[in-house]
């Protein structure tokens, strides 16, 4: 029964925070995607004007900006990137034509390099939702961008700086380059041209934008960031990432070993978690022989059914030996699926990121293959008890499954789901924008509010119980691996 | 498929800060609470299912305890009650036998007594007859005596002599 009350607590507190996000829909979370596109807009369009006015003696490229954009918005079309631009054909053409820069309002803002970013006007749902759910090097709590390390290798040695020195604005756009670096909506990019200034230069609204182009090795179109600096645009390096270019990603020349939000995130959880486990293990030992109280009888319920359903009935005798490791990967797991539920705390998402999935996998499997007996590589290699040609079928099965198919399984699952909950979250709230126009149409924007505060809700309380349950899962099936990896015997 | 590609699909391209800060921030966490949190829980756990257990065992045992020590109490009981029948009927019977023994006595004695009372009765009476017999004899002679002395002078006067002896004789 202590369990549940737990649980009804939690979900007491998410409901009551979702209120308070009720009230400020407009202003916080969507505010970070979108009142805060508009606020931009608003208040750099004049900005720009300036820098426009500035620009114009020195340069002539304005007044071909818009011809050049427009042509290469074209092809762009043409190559098959609809998604964003079909906004630019409808509305930013008019802006761009007659009312040049008008209110910044419709149309993509043009920067001294000619390229135009992407359009404030057109709300992408998907784009906003993937960019809250991705890693970020800042920790950003409502209009506050907390600085966090940025360790990072290239040829040339390794950088130790702070995302500080970016002066990040709502986006995580940086303000400012440091050391050939920028921070592209709260991600690290590495300008490869040496020519571009080592030291810290600063850079105007738009200077650092997105242009779509094909894909080096792939051919696919992909985004690629550009950053124009006294009119030249250099190119950015893409994130750092280990995907061999398999989701467009690539071979980069740097590699970003930041204490990036969900590493910050992380260790927050798990020093916290600490000091929590600390004090009801203390609690333990000065309680002796006497009933558990406050944060231990919290503790105590959850610990004790995953020891007697998981451990126990999965493991067998050697259970104990186990425990402290699947309590880990319990807790830990459910730490960070909850931490990554708090509203405006930062919306670390450290277990929906297939990184943070793969290795609680790998060393789940490291751990199975380390502890697994000589019964456990017969069962994988020549299975007994079954004719020879069987055996040339079942060992290529059980290689696969027990080396593959296993970890890669528990990866995905964790990371899917509470992706998935992510994602539906931001997409409910985007609902507001969409109905609404973007803030042309207030009262279906009030509508939609309504119905996406309820669904926002409702999916809030059953991310809160995939929470626990992906947890239980991912315990419950490593109990079984470890079970299977060193079970005694086997009756034939 | 593209699209998915398009938009920044980033937490499917794992970077290699999260990988190493991942392995660390999780290693970390798993020795440290291994240490100092959950193996401690844990045994703290298994030593009050224990003690639990124990005492479990130690009531079961008491109850048992108790139980042995009732039935025993009820065999003491009834022992003893056992006991006391055994030594009222014998005491009974001691009575009875001391009853019969006085009866006996007594019965003996009384048969003692009165045989010898018999005795001494017949022995009275003996003596009395033979003390009858002597005075009788001796009456005899002194009425003899003096019927011998009257007669010598009349007969008239002999018989009245003798109705007065007679009646002499009478009073004792």
């Amino acid at each position: 029964m202590g369990k549940f009350s737990f649980l009804t607590a939690i979900f007491l507190l998410v409901f009551g925070l979702s209120y308070a996000q009720t009230d400020h829909s407009g202003h916080d979370h969507s505010g970070h995607d979108h009142s805060g596109h508009d606020h931009s807009g608003h208040d750099h369009s004049g900005h720009d004007h300036g820098d426009h006015a500035k620009d114009q003696p020195a340069t002539i490229k304005k007044k071909t900006n818009p011809n050049v954009n427009r042509t290469k918005r074209k092809q762009n079309n043409r190559a098959g990137n609809s998604h964003d631009h079909s906004g630019h054909d409808h509305g930013s053409h008019a802006g761009h034509d007659h009312a040049h820069g008008d209110h910044g309002h419709s149309g993509a803002h043009v920067n001294a390099c000619g390229i135009a970013g992407e359009d404030p006007s057109v709300f992408n749902a998907g784009k906003v939702a993937f960019h809250h759910i991705s890693d970020q090097n800042i920790y950003s709590i409502g209009p506050w961008h907390l600085p966090l390390p940025c360790i990072v290798k290239t040829s040339e040695g390794w950088d130790f700086f702070s995302s500080g020195n970016f002066k990040a604005d709502y986006h995580g756009t940086s303000h400012y380059a440091y050391k050939g670096y920028v921070l592209y909506e709260g991600s690290l990019r590495r300008i490869v041209n040496p020519s571009f200034p080592k030291d810290k230069v600063e850079l105007h609204h738009g200077d650092i934008a997105i242009k779509v182009e094909p894909h080096p090795s792939t051919g696919k179109p992909v985004d690629v960031v550009y950053v124009c600096y006294n009119n030249t645009a250099y190119k950015a390096d893409n994130k750092s990432t280990a995907d061999a270019g398999l989701f467009g990603g690539g071979i980069t020349s740097f590699y970003d070993f930041s204490i990036t939000k969900n590493v910050a995130g992380m260790f927050i959880v798990v020093f916290f978690l600490f000091f929590m486990m600390r004090s009801v293990a203390k609690a333990y030992k000065t309680r002796e022989g006497k009933a558990p109280s406050g944060v231990q009888s919290l503790i105590e319920p959850i610990f004790v059914f995953i020891q007697d359903e998981v451990c126990k009935p999965f493991i067998g005798h050697q259970w104990e030996k186990f425990t402290p490791f699947l309590m880990s990967l319990f807790f830990f797991i459910l730490g960070l699926n909850l931490f990554g539920q708090i509203p405006f705390f930062g919306g670390v998402n450290a277990s929906g990121n297939l990184a943070v999935t793969a290795i609680l996998a790998l060393i789940t499997f490291l751990v199975v293959t380390f502890n697994g007996n000589v019964n456990y590589w017969q069962h994988i290699f020549w299975m007994p008890g079954l004719p020879a040609w069987v055996k040339v079928i079942i060992t290529p099965v059980e290689i696969v499954g027990n080396f593959i198919l296993k970890p890669a399984t528990l990866m995905l699952r964790l990371f899917g789901n509470i992706t998935a909950g992510h994602i539906v979250i931001v997409i409910f709230i985007g609902l507001i924008f969409i109905f609404g126009k973007n803030g042309t149409n207030p009262g279906a924007a009030y509508g939609a509010t309504i119905a996406s505060m309820l669904l926002t809700l409702f999916m809030m309380a059953l991310e809160l119980l995939v929470a626990f349950i992906q947890a239980y899962v991912f315990t419950l099936l490593t109990a079984s691996y470890i079970g299977a990896a060193t079970e005694e015997h086997h009756a034939h | 498929m593209e699209m998915i590609f398009l938009l920044d699909f980033s937490v499917i391209k794992p970077d290699f800060g999260l990988f190493l800060w991942t392995a660390v921030a999780f290693i970390i966490f798993w020795v440290l609470m291994a240490k100092f949190a959950f193996g401690p829980i844990k045994d703290a756990l298994k030593s009050r299912n224990g003690d639990i257990k124990d005492a479990l065992d130690a009531a079961a045992k008491a109850k048992e305890e108790m139980a042995n020590l009732k039935s025993e109490n009820e065999k003491v009981l009834a022992a003893a009650r056992e006991e006391r029948a055994l030594i009222l009927k014998e005491a009974k019977e001691t009575k009875d036998s001391i009853v019969k023994e006085a009866r006996e006595t007594a019965k003996a004695e009384a048969s003692k007594i009165l045989e010898s009372a018999q005795q001494e009765i017949s022995n009275q009476k003996k003596a009395a007859m033979t003390e009858v017999k002597n005075m009788t004899g001796m009456m005899a002679i002194q009425i003899a005596e003096k019927v011998l002395r009257k007669d010598l002078s009349n007969d008239t006067e002999q018989a009245s002599l003798v109705d007065s002896l007679v009646s002499e004789l009478k009073l004792n």
